[in-house]
């Protein structure tokens, strides 16, 4: 792949802290390497900002290997940016060209205030996981992994909606502001497997109760978030938390 | 939503069925026949009103998704490539939803209203004529009624389509996106029920601009 540098303008949404306002400032990058990451390229600005004598671009980053889910970012009109299945610490350089303007947003959601500029405060998932993301199992000897046979069909579903790495892209995607994308594979990766059904319809009940409470908007059914989940996580997941939380419902003698 | 849209489009199949017997070109007589049916039997007249209270749920629900989805997201973006990511009018149901509803208070006005409050007098069946088998004096001959609305009126014919048009989007999303609230998304069977509700969606929208059309044309008599 050809290397090339390149000179941008960046926008990007500076906020003191959750309370302030916060407006658009542009800065300017020179030479930025095709083979860099995006966020290796906020790094640049960042130390430019420092040697400026300015305070740096807060932005969530933990692992940059793409698996983490911690790093968000808002880019040019997209969560993680112009490639499909990809995190911001993924997206390269080379998806820009010299000259480029590039617009950088935090993920916009009632449920998820901003702490300071890119950075959004995500624990609402983490209550959401809290109030039914889990089984429970008595202490004591680990049990033979092998014990329970599963259905290998029903383990790669599993497992496919356990690749949620909770960045929350789907709702920063939704044009509702809706988090049942994250709450639909969190329920499925655990109600696909036996070791999830004993408590499948409190699960699903507590859960999107916590959802509600959180102030994610609703499913419409529009899909942006499958279209821009890092993992590719499916719409499916979503009808499967449909007809758990109607079974347990309706089936349920809990309240 | 998915509940109440699902009733409503099973009242569509009846509606755009019904109405589609003014294709027969028999002076309405078929058409007529059916609509009297339709406006005289006691179950009919009892799901009339239970079409009112699904279509009036239908709107109470979507202005509540539309309050709290806008809570949901009190700073809008700058920059949204939202086309990159679905279809504009899964992203404009409320929208092409309130286009309809304006479209469907002039339809009401045009058909229901007189029908059911006597203003058809001037399409009233005198005792000597026969209609459709019917020929008491509440039989009101429907197909003259619509030949009244539409004959020599294109603005309301142009209304009419462009109704017809914002439906034919609504229902596209709609049709898929009930199943998926009821929770059915299969490997085999989504995609044949995406395909059926494409042919639903063409089928209804064309047979009911069709309708205005035709009559304002002279394509039947």
């Amino acid at each position: 792949m050809e290397h090339y540098h390149m000179n941008l303008t960046l926008k990007v949404w500076r906020q003191k802290n959750t309370k302030s306002k916060g407006n658009f400032d542009t800065y300017k990058v020179k030479d930025i390497s095709s083979e860099m990451s995006f966020l290796e390229m906020f790094d640049v600005l960042n130390e430019q900002l420092i040697k400026e004598g300015k305070l740096p671009i807060a932005f969530d980053h933990d692992c940059r290997e793409g698996i983490c889910g911690m790093c968000s970012m808002f880019i040019n009109g997209q969560p993680h940016g112009p490639w499909q299945q990809n995190t911001t610490c993924q997206l390269h350089m080379r998806a820009f060209k010299d000259g480029d303007t590039i617009v950088v947003e935090p993920w916009r959601s009632q449920a998820f205030p901003v702490v300071r500029d890119l950075m959004v405060d995500r624990s609402a998932f983490d209550r959401v996981i809290q109030a039914g993301g889990y089984i429970s199992v008595n202490t004591g000897n680990a049990v033979d992994a092998n014990a329970i046979p599963i259905d290998k069909k029903k383990a790669d579903e599993a497992f496919m909606a356990a690749a949620c790495i909770g960045c929350g892209a789907c709702v920063a995607a939704c044009p509702n502001g809706s988090a049942m994308l994250f709450v639909g594979a969190k329920i499925s990766q655990l109600s696909l497997l036996p070791q999830g059904d004993p408590e499948r319809e409190s699960r699903a009940l507590n859960m999107i109760t916590q959802m509600d409470k959180e102030g994610f908007g609703n499913c419409t059914n529009v899909y942006a978030c499958e279209a821009e989940c890092p993992k590719g996580i499916s719409v499916a997941n979503i009808a499967r938390m449909n007809k758990e939380y109607l079974h347990a419902g309706l089936g349920t003698e809990e309240n | 939503m998915g509940l109440t849209g699902f009733f409503l489009i099973t009242f569509l199949i009846v509606h755009c069925f019904i109405n589609s017997m003014i294709f027969f070109n028999d002076g309405g007589e078929t058409f007529n026949h059916w609509g009297h049916f339709m406006g005289s039997n006691l179950i009919v007249r009892t799901m009339e009103l239970g079409l009112f209270a699904f279509l009036i749920l239908h709107i109470v629900q979507g202005l509540i998704l539309w309050a709290q989805n806008k809570a949901a997201r009190p700073v809008r973006y700058a920059m949204n490539k939202a086309e990159k990511n679905s279809k504009w009018y899964s992203r404009s149901m409320g929208l092409l939803g309130t286009l309809i509803l304006l479209f469907l208070i002039l339809h009401l006005y045009h058909f229901w209203v007189p029908s059911r409050f006597g203003g058809m007098a001037n399409v009233q069946v005198l005792e000597t004529t026969t209609l459709g088998g019917y020929s008491n004096q509440e039989a009101h001959n429907l197909y003259l009624a619509m030949q009244q609305v539409f004959q020599n009126n294109l603005l309301v014919v142009i209304v009419y389509v462009l109704g017809v048009f914002s439906l034919f989007w609504h229902l596209l999303h709609g049709f898929q996106s009930a199943f998926q609230t009821f929770g059915i998304n299969h490997k085999r069977y989504t995609p044949i029920i995406k395909g059926i509700g494409v042919i639903y969606t063409t089928v209804i929208c064309l047979l009911f601009v069709l309708m205005p059309v035709s009559i304002y044309m002279n394509w039947i008599n």
